[in-house]
Order: C-alpha cells, then sequence, then structure tokens
C-alpha cells in the first residue's frame, strides 16, 4: 500500500517542484499520403493527420487530469517533408505548400508545433531535399507551427558539408524572412547530425522511414525536481550524489512511462519510447543550469562544467533505462540558453561562451541549442559551427545539433525576446577569424574510422 | 472509476475529515484506508478510495472535491492511483 510520505513526495515535485510531462508527441507516417500533384498530397496529408491525431490533446488533457500531473505540450511528428513531396514538387513554392499543410492541420488538432519539415541528407542531397532546404526560409516565415530540421551527418556516413555549406545561408535567410519578430524562424530551424528517428522533442523531431504507421513518444522533464534534492546533500560524495540523482531520474521517467502507456492505450496507438532527456524552461526553478550550479559551480561555464555535465547525463540515463523498458530519441540534459533561466544568467555574468558550450556537447546531448548572435554573423561562420557540432556527433556516435538565431540587426549585449517556451536570449559573440576557404570547400567529410580507438 | 487517492492539505480546522467523508458517502465512494500528518502546522491528509461504486466521472469528482476543498480554504487533490505506484514501486 502506497503510504502518505510518498504521496506527498510526489505532489510536492508536482506543485512546487516543476515536474511534469513535457510532451506526448505522436509521430505519423505521411509515406502513403505521397501523389502525384501537390494539391492532391496537401489532401491526404491534412486527411491522415486530422483523422490519427485528433483526440491527441482531449486525450493529453485528460491523462494530465486523471493522475493530477501537467501534461504541457502535445505535438505531431511527420515523415521527413523531403521525403513525402519528392514525387510532386516541383519548386520551393510546391514545398512550402506542404508546409502551409502542416500548419493548418497543427492549428485545427490544437497542437502547437508539429515537426517533420525535414530534410536527411547525411551523405548527399536529391533535388527533392535541395527544393525543400531551400524553401525553408519561406516556410518558417509563413507558418507558425511547423518546426523544419536537416540531418547534415552520421558517424557512419561522415558529413555531408554541401548541405552545410547551404545551412549557413539557409539559417541566415531564415533570421532576416523573420527580423520583424527577432528572427523567430531560426528558433524553429535545427540542423542535426546522427539524428535520431522517434525524437519527441521540437524542434528536431520527425518521424522516420523506420518507424511504423504511427507510434506515441513521451519526453518526460524535471530538472527542478532533481536540483531540489540535490539541495538536500549540499555536501555529499560523489557516490551519493550519483545514487540520488539516478533515483531521482527513476521516478521520473516512472511517471512518463505511465503517461505513455495511457496515451498509447486510449488513443489506440502503439507506444514507441521515452524520451529520457532532462528539459528545462525559462520558469525559475526548472533550470539545467541550476542542477550544475547545485553540483558545485558558481555558474555553468567555470572551469568543472563539462565534467558536471557529464555526471548528471550518465546517472539520468542510468537511473531512466530502469524506469522505462524502450529508451530513446535524445535522451540526455538539454542545455539551451534562451529556454533556461540559469544558463541566461551564466552568459549574462560573463561565465558561458559559445566555445564552453560547444565542449559541453560532447558529453551531453543535445547541441549549440537556443543560441542568439549577433546578426552580421556570416553564413560561413554558421555553417563552421555547424561544421564543429557535426563532427563531435559524428566521432563521438550521438546525436548534436546547432539551433543558431542570427539575430538581424542585433549586437552582442542585446537581447531577443521568443515568448513562451523559447524564453528569451542575450547575444553573445562568436570567433571573428574566418573559416569561409574551408566552407567553400565542395564534397563531403568521410566517416571516421570505427576502430583504433584511442 | 477505480482506485483514487484524495489529499486534503492546508490549516487545520474543524470538520475537515466529515465534509471530506460525507462528499465521497454521498457519491457512493468507498474509504480503504486514511492517514494522516501534521507538518508545520499543515495539515496533511491521504485517503485510499474506491470509486468503482460512483456514478460520476472522475473529472466531475476532482472538481467537486477541489471545489469542497476551496470552500473551507484546503486544497483537496483527487488522482488515480497509478502515478504513486508506479513512481514509488519497481
Amino acid at each position: 500500500m502506497i503510504n502518505i510520505s510518498e504521496v506527498l513526495e510526489t505532489n510536492k515535485m508536482i506543485l512546487e517542484e516543476n515536474l511534469d510531462v513535457r510532451t506526448i508527441t505522436m509521430g505519423v507516417s505521411l509515406l502513403d499520403c505521397a501523389e502525384s500533384t501537390v494539391k492532391a498530397t496537401c489532401d491526404r496529408i491534412y486527411g491522415k493527420l486530422t483523422r490519427l491525431a485528433k483526440d491527441l490533446v482531449k486525450t493529453g488533457d485528460e491523462i494530465g487530469r486523471d493522475f493530477g500531473v501537467p501534461v504541457v505540450n502535445k505535438r505531431v511528428s511527420t515523415t521527413p517533408a523531403a521525403i513525402v513531396g519528392s514525387s510532386c514538387c516541383r519548386s520551393t513554392g510546391d514545398f512550402v505548400k506542404i508546409a502551409k499543410t502542416l500548419d493548418r492541420a497543427a492549428k485545427d488538432l490544437g497542437v502547437n508545433f508539429i515537426g517533420g519539415y525535414s530534410a536527411i541528407v547525411s551523405k548527399g542531397m536529391t533535388p527533392a531535399d535541395e527544393l525543400l532546404i531551400r524553401s525553408i526560409p519561406e516556410a518558417l516565415a509563413a507558418t507558425g507551427r511547423v518546426c523544419a530540421s536537416v540531418n547534415v551527418g552520421s558517424t557512419k556516413t561522415g558529413i555531408d558539408m554541401d548541405a552545410v555549406r547551404l545551412m549557413g545561408e539557409i539559417v541566415k535567410q531564415t533570421a532576416e524572412r523573420t527580423k520583424s519578430r527577432d528572427s523567430i524562424g531560426c528558433a524553429k530551424l535545427v540542423v542535426l547530425c546522427n539524428a535520431p528517428d522517434d525524437n519527441p522533442f521540437m524542434a528536431g523531431a520527425f518521424h522516420g522511414v523506420s518507424e511504423g504507421d504511427a507510434v506515441i513518444n513521451v519526453g518526460v522533464s524535471g530538472p527542478g525536481v532533481v536540483n531540489h534534492v540535490l539541495k538536500t546533500i549540499p555536501h555529499a560524495d560523489f557516490e551519493t550524489l550519483c545514487e540520488t540523482i539516478k533515483k531521482t531520474a527513476f521516478k521520473i521517467t516512472r511517471v512518463g512511462q505511465l503517461v505513455a502507456q495511457e496515451a498509447s492505450k486510449r488513443l489506440g496507438v502503439p507506444f514507441g519510447i521515452i524520451d529520457l532527456s532532462l528539459a528545462p524552461t525559462p520558469a525559475v526553478g526548472d533550470s539545467v543550469a541550476d542542477i550544475l550550479k547545485e553540483i558545485g559551480l558558481e555558474h555553468p561555464g567555470a572551469p568543472g562544467t563539462t565534467a558536471a555535465l557529464a555526471l548528471l547525463n550518465d546517472q539520468v540515463k542510468k537511473g531512466g533505462v530502469m524506469a522505462s523498458s524502450y529508451v530513446g530519441g535524445l535522451s540526455g540534459a538539454f542545455i539551451p540558453v534562451s529556454e533556461d533561466r540559469g544558463m541566461i544568467d551564466a552568459v549574462e555574468a560573463g561565465a558561458l561562451t559559445v566555445e564552453k558550450l560547444e565542449a559541453m556537447t560532447c558529453v551531453c546531448s543535445v547541441g549549440l541549442d537556443m543560441i542568439a548572435v549577433p546578426g552580421s554573423t556570416s553564413a560561413a561562420t554558421i555553417s563552421g559551427i555547424i561544421a564543429d557540432e557535426a563532427a563531435i556527433g559524428m566521432v563521438n556516435q550521438k546525436t548534436t545539433a546547432v539551433r543558431i538565431i542570427p539575430v538581424a540587426g542585433k549586437k552582442v549585449g542585446q537581447s531577443v525576446e521568443f515568448g513562451g517556451l523559447l524564453g528569451h536570449a542575450p547575444v553573445m559573440g562568436v570567433s571573428r577569424f574566418s573559416c569561409e576557404k574551408m566552407i567553400a570547400r565542395k564534397g563531403r567529410i568521410p566517416a571516421p574510422i570505427h576502430s583504433f580507438k584511442n | 472509476m477505480k482506485k483514487l487517492i484524495i489529499t486534503v492539505v492546508g490549516k487545520d480546522t474543524v470538520g475537515i475529515l466529515a465534509k471530506t467523508c460525507t462528499y465521497l458517502a454521498k457519491n457512493g465512494i468507498n474509504i480503504l484506508d486514511i492517514s494522516q500528518t501534521v507538518v508545520a502546522g499543515y495539515f496533511s491528509m491521504m485517503m485510499v478510495a474506491d470509486g468503482a461504486k460512483c456514478r460520476k466521472s472522475f473529472g466531475k469528482v476532482a472538481l467537486e472535491l477541489a471545489e469542497t476543498g476551496r470552500k473551507m480554504g484546503l486544497e483537496i487533490r483527487c488522482q488515480k492511483s497509478e502515478i504513486f505506484e508506479k513512481m514509488h514501486r519497481i
């Protein structure tokens, strides 16, 4: 029998420490929606999404009410649009029509984001892939809920540097097209390496071709809970520290597992995976940075940060895998800047730089996330940053990503306000040295050797 | 409606148990176990209840219990028990 202290502990996590289920994401395959005309394809896409996901929001809210735990976001991810539209789209405008269809479906379903305006170009781009990528600036300017992602490399294929070069330009164009709103388009555009097929978190979510027709993936959260429990053991040794994080991660993940199974049962859609990521929000007390501070850093970015993050990330996984048989997605600690109050403070205090963030991404998912940089940053420099992150992912066999916002018209020291879960960000400096000659080279970086690992 | 966990948290006053139990009795909800504790002057009570014979929907019961609590200046939460069992039992 459950006892009162356990009940009160759970409710304290929910009411005071921001424990929530961050997202129930329904992945939907659109492979069977590919028709020979754009209109027919769009009609099929809208029809399938609004049929399969029509009860997603209602069900998510009901589950939240039944268990008394907030289910914050209900979202949809789809098959990469570059594949779905390859048989009918002959121009960037054709792809934008698909983006608008996804946006309309998302609006009618009541979901706040829909992912899958994506292309997987780890080794090379088909004409459709390139058209989709070139349509991203217009698509993100013309829609509100669509998220775009491009996978430019993998451990098995190497890095497609032509795509990396193109993405530098696309990120710049996206910033320009949405400059009246602090270049918010870039907050919905992520460039990945080793992108997983079952990621429930935006902006990088898409429903990979290895997946079934529809699936329920759930992203849990709870940095506030971890932070709170660490406050009770301020001077504990590393063994106790790790054990405590692990146990807490187990409890958090079990809630996600319960919600995922319920959602799967009620919606009649198979359960896919739980994503174990600790995902912060801009709310006070819901910060991954605060956990790093509780471990013993003055600010994230101080020496020791990478080690603290490695420890945290590993314990979250160790606790989480015990709690759910199917773990997938990104599964690691997220370190976005604009979405985490403690990270924003660290940047404003001068403790955290883009270079240190890059080092941190070597030991956690996912990458340089929600980083605002000056609008004057060149496309080649952005490509260089993307290439660096992709290289870390490729060599270390992990997912890495870049979601960077070169805010049109803004300089270092100014800040941008995206609102809601996207938060606000101080504009950070980037290296003033050029990588143009390297980025101008054509072709791809070969896959790394898989032996002789020293 | 299966097993429910009802928690009452707030400042200790006369009639908390009576009012909560009256509501549950009226709606055919059977109390299986009650435990309570007072932490820092705040009253915390937990009831394990069986709602199998209740004709109202879970959502309505949860809302009406919250409203009963609000009138007494207390917070009453009603949750399905699985969340606690999953979190605290392997």
